[in-house]
């Protein structure tokens, strides 16, 4: 009996004393404590330097098969992006031209990112259903398929945070705004010099919307 | 614009103008099968067919919808945008808005993996990474924190990116609804931080949604500990779910993309995360292939909402010209408006309250007697930054920017009364 209660009160104890420790710590008292077991299952970031990355591995070779099963209805068979869906592939050199194409090889700066995206997001509406391991072949098979690896390298968690992307030196930082002229609080009120003339219309363009006929 | 309602004004207006006795409103309500004329058995000195039976009692609508006369100021979305509706985006009808807070149905929508449906109970806030504590809080312990309630303005950074390269949309809600203006009430960050514990290193939180498209995005802990805010309730009410029931993040200013809805999980770390949302999407291009990075403020802007495309000068005389302002830099100090396109200006009326951060109302009376006018309007804030013109922003960043085109709009007003959004050069 003694022995019990003995027990009880170590294990009371024991309960008790990181509680009150961090209730001196914390102001309000709320929330509690997540395990690890809680956390591992919802923290799924993957960062640049590859933090965060699971554990697994894929070739383009094998991700072939998974993009034709699970990505290749929408982004077609070669990235090339059916209807408005998005193009994955190509876009090389055309940022600088009238019509830029941002694909996964041409814009993005990060490979992590490619695996964080498709990981948490895709295939689209059945998010977080691919395995670790679909996931690096899916991102290998991108990557190849932009002439970033060969067919037959293994990305894995070690080595994301390392594969260069061609347009990794792209973005400018830090914000430059504002960055007009007039922040003076100033502006011209009378005979300012604007141009006044009508160079388009919306109307012309046609592309506004239309109310259904009641 | 519905083309049979434009056919619907002029033959209205014509009347109007001509001086007929019989129509003395209009009303443009398309859906239901209410009469869009008006009866003149209603008018003095008749008695009105209302006044002579009950109406419905105190038990017919125990959540109130606006009147059925009012069925044509709703979300609008663009089909041709976007591949599906579950990551699209819909417009607030501001051009039927008055004063600066936006009803919660009306307020634009745009999802990324479609609408989350979350029981409240089953909410779960996650804090982890380079805290002392790594915890987790439910709704219930959330509204136990000190209380904040505050009016902040949310716009999408790519509000009127269509409109870069040309006049494209004919619409103020289709140019300038990618806004909307409520109250939240919430808790600050900086408070639950009191509760995690911060370590040193902590430099970037990462803000992430629970819903399909599992929404991310890297907030510098300046800003976090600065106004951030996890908001439960809108204009009073909770949340609704397309504004991220039950809870969302709050980043007063800043581009809506950072607003993180359906939140379950902020990571504390030492490097922004590059999400998806962050190097794809939300970088500003630039003519020479390079592209702005972590572009966060919404610079100040104006838009006139009546007469706007939307809203046709009706009669001769006096007119009430509205309109909204707003800055991610503060408060709005001043808004001019112009008719001639921007040759001369005047100073509207700007309405209380005029906060930080936050839509400002202004109005201006003018004289209308059939002539054609260039309506614009150019906001001023706080630290002085003044409105620019879509030729400034052209010359700064090209035409392939998308986000955060914050330049002054032209409504060209017809000699019918009829409005068009036009392009100036």
């Amino acid at each position: 009996m003694f022995a019990l209660v003995k027990k009880s009160l170590i294990f009371l104890v024991l309960l008790a004393i990181p509680n009150f420790i961090i209730a001196e710590e914390r102001k309000f008292n709320l929330g509690k404590i997540a395990t690890k077991r809680e956390i591992a299952g919802w923290d799924i970031d993957v960062r640049p330097d590859g933090l965060g990355a699971p554990l697994g591995s894929g070739s383009a070779i094998k991700g072939e098969e998974v993009y034709a099963e699970q990505c290749a209805s929408c982004h077609g068979d070669f990235g090339e992006g059916l209807d408005r869906w998005p193009e994955l592939v190509g876009g090389e050199d055309s940022l600088d031209t009238h019509d830029p194409v941002k694909t996964t090889g041409s814009y993005w700066p990060y490979a992590s990112t490619m695996y964080d995206y498709i990981y948490r997001a895709m295939p689209f509406g059945v998010a977080q259903s691919l395995t670790h391991d679909e996931t690096y072949q899916v991102v290998a098979y991108l990557l190849y398929m932009n002439e970033i690896i060969d067919e037959d390298f293994v990305l894995n968690d070690k080595n994301i945070g390392k594969i260069k992307m061609p347009n990794v030196e792209g973005f400018l930082m830090p914000d430059p705004r504002p960055d007009i002229a007039n922040v003076n609080g100033n502006p011209c009120m009378q005979n300012c010099n604007t141009p006044t003339k009508i160079i388009g219309k919306a109307r012309d363009i046609d592309v506004t919307p239309e109310e259904e006929k009641s | 614009m519905k083309k049979n309602k434009q056919k619907e004004l002029k033959i209205n207006r014509r009347e109007l103008l001509a001086g007929s006795a019989s129509l003395g409103v209009i009303a443009l309500s398309s859906k239901v099968g209410y009469s869009k004329e008006t009866n003149p058995n209603n008018l003095p000195p008749n008695v009105p067919e209302w006044t002579g039976e009950l109406g419905e009692g105190v038990d017919a609508n125990p959540y109130g919808m606006p009147s059925e006369f009012e069925n044509n100021v709703i979300r609008r979305n663009v089909e041709w945008l976007t591949a599906s509706t579950e990551s699209s985006v819909n417009f607030t009808p501001i051009q039927d808005l008055e004063g600066i807070v936006t009803p919660n149905g009306l307020c634009f929508e745009r999802h990324h993996g479609g609408v989350s449906i979350i029981n409240p109970k089953d909410y779960r806030l996650m804090i982890n990474g380079l805290v002392d504590r790594e915890m987790i809080f439910t709704l219930d312990d959330l509204k136990r924190f000190p209380q904040t309630n505050k009016f902040y303005f949310l716009e999408c950074a790519a509000n009127g990116g269509m409109e870069w390269k040309g006049s494209q949309l004919n619409g103020c809600q289709y140019t300038f609804g990618m806004v909307h203006n409520v109250q939240y009430t919430g808790v600050k960050l900086s408070d639950i931080i009191l509760e995690t514990g911060l370590k040193p290193k902590a430099k970037w939180v990462l803000a992430e949604g629970s819903d399909s498209s599992g929404m991310t995005r890297s907030i510098p802990i300046e800003k976090i500990l600065d106004d951030c805010m996890i908001a439960w309730a809108m204009n009073g009410e909770a949340l609704r779910s397309e504004q991220g029931y039950p809870a969302r993040l709050v980043v007063p200013g800043w581009e809506g993309n950072m607003w993180v809805k359906w939140l379950r999980r902020l990571e504390f770390g030492d490097m922004p995360y590059m999400t998806r949302e962050e190097t794809s999407k939300y970088t500003d291009l630039l003519p020479d292939g390079k592209a702005r990075m972590f572009t966060w403020v919404m610079d100040a802007k104006s838009v006139v909402t009546s007469p706007s495309p939307e809203k046709s000068i009706l009669y001769k005389g006096i007119q009430q010209l509205r309109g909204l302002a707003w800055s991610g830099r503060g408060k709005i100090k001043r808004v001019d408006v112009s008719l001639d396109g921007g040759k001369n200006w005047q100073t509207a009326k700007l309405h209380d309250p005029v906060m930080s951060k936050s839509l400002a109302r202004f109005t201006l009376p003018f004289e209308w007697n059939g002539q054609e006018l260039l309506v614009q309007s150019r906001a001023i804030d706080e630290t002085n930054y003044v409105q620019p013109t879509i030729h400034e922003l052209q010359k700064l960043r090209g035409v392939n920017s998308i986000y955060h085109n914050n330049s002054i709009a032209t409504w060209k007003v017809n000699k019918d009364g009829t409005v068009d959004n036009v392009r100036l050069g």
